[in-house]
């Protein structure tokens, strides 16, 4: 079965401007502004800084307009290590999904990261392999 | 009828090779012919037949889809409520002036410094002529338009590892693209080398479509001479009295622009939504949401931010806060109600409809864009270049330069929209920055195009729309699999609340999507209202 005319569109459109898949000369020396394809970073707190932080804040506090981000910081949803890999993969709600973004490691590292810092200390790490299961 | 001595080619078979040979705006052209494009579905005016007897009802969101609600219905007699978090009407239909102040989510606020009479659009910039829902809109309102200028020739295509990371013009590179194809097709075309048949007559007709479509000489060969710079342009032009003939320019190695990858960007102008002729509103893109509030700006409570939204057999109840102190929540109702609210942010509010359009609600996820305005103290681009508005496109993260298609050759400042981007990792990256620190980035990267950034850059204002507090990002980024599962429970009305938007149409991320979204749905509630 074909895609859709709106979807067609969207994809043929956003392909022909994302262009080449070779990375830029001009990027940051921690790996973002690196590829329009994928993230390049592999760091968790420099994923987190440069890609998450657009919607969760600096502090992971979230923010409140019209609608509200949650705040990741102090947040016991983070309990459970396979659901943030899911939310991570799979987007939730207005969240766009990363999964197509991001490798194995680098989601393992975002995860790891925002479970152990801004006043989460979740002990259980996550490894590549369980971000590998947990794909759809 | 002529004799054929080869078999017809299929359809599909002859579609693609015209697809291949002449680009999209011919293959759109032999799908037309075949009946396989549509059309907008707009259809003039809108007829709303019957009496809505005295009916109320609630708009929620004051942007085009709403607007054009509030418009239709108060002019056949319902009493209509409009409810707007922002302090004005538009949406996303807007503009960025001189003075004017926005607040992101994370608390960085920025004032705009542009001189009088620029803008930027931090949203929708352009109105194709097949939009006719809001073109026609435009008309009725009166708002002036003027062409938004999609393809300029002398405009850049720019990769930064290729041609040793110099901006080559799109008419070098189309014109060589296309010569230096016609001529290889050219070629195996007259040495039988395809690996169709074709007839005599056809082949004929063919090579000579070749070699006007590619600017080929007699020996179909692509070279410099007057032929092909009648296309990309002379290395000297022709000059008066004794200033001397025209000076034939030298193409580009075929091999190099295949290598540089910029010919990704060579079909933009062919394709349907991006074909003159596009238009802009004079004096900005809000001007559309202007010329409705002069209609239905009486309606519009602003300010409010939506909490709730029930419903029971008889009213639906919605009750809103100040949206700048969170306090004071008050609750007006009405028989029906029209949600224009995005996704992103009605998901979150308490509502009353049932699991299917619940689950539609959560559904879409909202994708990201980041544009971003550059105020410079003279039209260095005009006035060094010879660019007159159109697009530059690059492989930098900035990903476009869009110059104002408007205004030209005018004395004085202009404002570049110094990146466009959407749907990529540098959406995010550019997000995560402080406003500042993207203007930054996009003066770095535009001034590997335009040396002129280092000197003549004044200020600037970067919108990263994640950040935007009433949307939470920039469109409803549905997938193949979201739509066929939810898009019809979306669409539905579900008992007396049904909802509009770019969202919820075929057409996401443009403002002809909010427009025939909502004639749809204010069809089907008042069929409901007269028939009840």
């Amino acid at each position: 079965m074909g895609k859709t005319v709106a979807a067609w569109r969207h994809v043929a459109l956003a392909m022909i401007l994302t262009g080449s898949t070779s990375t830029a000369s001009s990027q940051s020396s921690d790996g973002s502004f690196m590829s329009s394809r994928r993230f390049m970073q592999r760091d968790g707190e420099v994923i987190y800084r440069t890609v998450c932080q657009s919607c969760h804040m600096a502090a992971a506090q979230g923010a409140v307009g019209a609608g509200a981000y949650p705040a990741l910081a102090n947040d016991p949803k983070l309990s459970v290590a396979g659901y943030s890999v899911l939310v991570v993969i799979n987007g939730s709600k207005g969240m766009p999904p990363f999964g197509a973004l991001l490798d194995d490691e680098q989601v393992a590292a975002v995860v790891n990261y925002v479970r152990s810092h801004f006043g989460n200390s979740y002990p259980d790490g996550v490894a590549p392999a369980d971000v590998k299961r947990a794909r759809p | 009828m002529t004799e054929r001595r080869t078999v017809p080619m299929s359809r599909r078979r002859l579609l693609a090779m015209i697809g291949t040979v002449a680009g999209s705006s011919a293959m759109y052209q032999a799908m037309t012919t075949l009946g396989l494009a549509a059309e907008s579905t707009y259809r003039g005016p809108i007829r709303l037949e019957g009496d809505p007897k005295g009916a109320s009802i609630l708009i929620l969101g004051a942007g085009i889809a709403g607007l054009v609600a509030a418009l239709e219905l108060h002019r056949i007699g319902y009493k209509v409520q409009v409810l707007e978090y922002n302090d004005r009407a538009g949406g996303r239909c807007w503009s960025l002036r001189g003075g004017d102040r926005y607040a992101e989510l994370g608390g960085f606020e920025q004032t705009c410094s542009f001189d009088k009479d620029l803008y930027f659009n931090p949203g929708p910039w352009r109105i194709p002529y097949h939009h006719r829902g809001i073109l026609d809109y435009c008309k009725r309102l009166g708002v002036t338009l003027e062409p938004f200028i999609q393809v300029n020739y002398n405009a850049y295509l720019h990769a930064q590892n290729a041609f040793g990371g110099r901006p080559q013009r799109l008419r070098h590179v189309l014109s060589d693209f296309q010569g230096s194809a016609a001529e290889l097709l050219a070629k195996a075309v007259s040495q039988d080398k395809l690996d169709q048949p074709i007839t005599a007559e056809d082949k004929e007709l063919l090579l000579e479509a070749l070699r006007q479509w590619g600017a080929l000489d007699a020996d179909y060969t692509y070279k410099a001479g007057p032929l092909s710079s009648d296309r990309r342009g002379y290395e000297r032009d022709p000059g008066g009295g004794l200033s001397g003939d025209g000076v034939p320019s030298e193409p580009l190695p075929f091999a190099e622009i295949l290598r540089s990858r910029v010919w990704y960007r060579l079909a933009l102008g062919q394709i349907y939504d991006f074909q003159s002729t596009i238009f802009q509103p004079v004096g900005g893109m809000e001007m559309i949401a202007r010329a409705f509030v002069r209609e239905v700006g009486g309606l519009i409570r602003y300010n409010a931010k939506v909490t709730a939204i029930k419903q029971d057999d008889n009213h639906v109840s919605v009750t809103y806060v100040d949206a700048r102190t969170g306090s004071a929540p008050a609750m007006v109702s009405a028989d029906w109600c029209l949600c224009t609210i995005p996704l992103s942010v009605l998901d979150q509010i308490d509502l009353d409809v049932g699991a299917a359009m619940m689950n539609a609600i959560n559904a879409v996820p909202y994708g990201g864009a980041t544009k971003i305005g550059l105020q410079f103290k003279r039209r260095f681009w005009e006035e060094d270049e010879q660019i007159y508005g159109g697009i530059t496109y690059t492989d930098l993260p900035i990903w476009q330069i869009g110059y104002p298609n408007t205004s030209y050759a005018s004395p004085g400042k202009g404002v570049l929209l110094g990146a466009y981007v959407f749907d990529s990792p540098f959406v995010y990256e550019f997000t995560a920055l402080p406003p500042e620190d993207r203007l930054k980035r996009a003066i770095e990267y535009g001034a590997q195009i335009h040396p002129q950034y280092k000197t003549d850059y004044e200020n600037g204002i970067a919108v990263a729309w994640h950040r935007v507090p009433w949307v939470l990002g920039c469109f409803g980024r549905w997938t193949e699999d979201a739509r066929k599962q939810h898009y019809e429970n979306l669409c539905a009305i579900d008992g007396r609340i049904a909802l509009a938007g770019e969202h919820v149409s075929n057409i996401p991320a443009w403002q002809e999507g909010a427009v025939v979204s909502s004639l749809d749905a204010i069809s089907r509630l008042h069929r409901r209202v007269v028939a009840s």
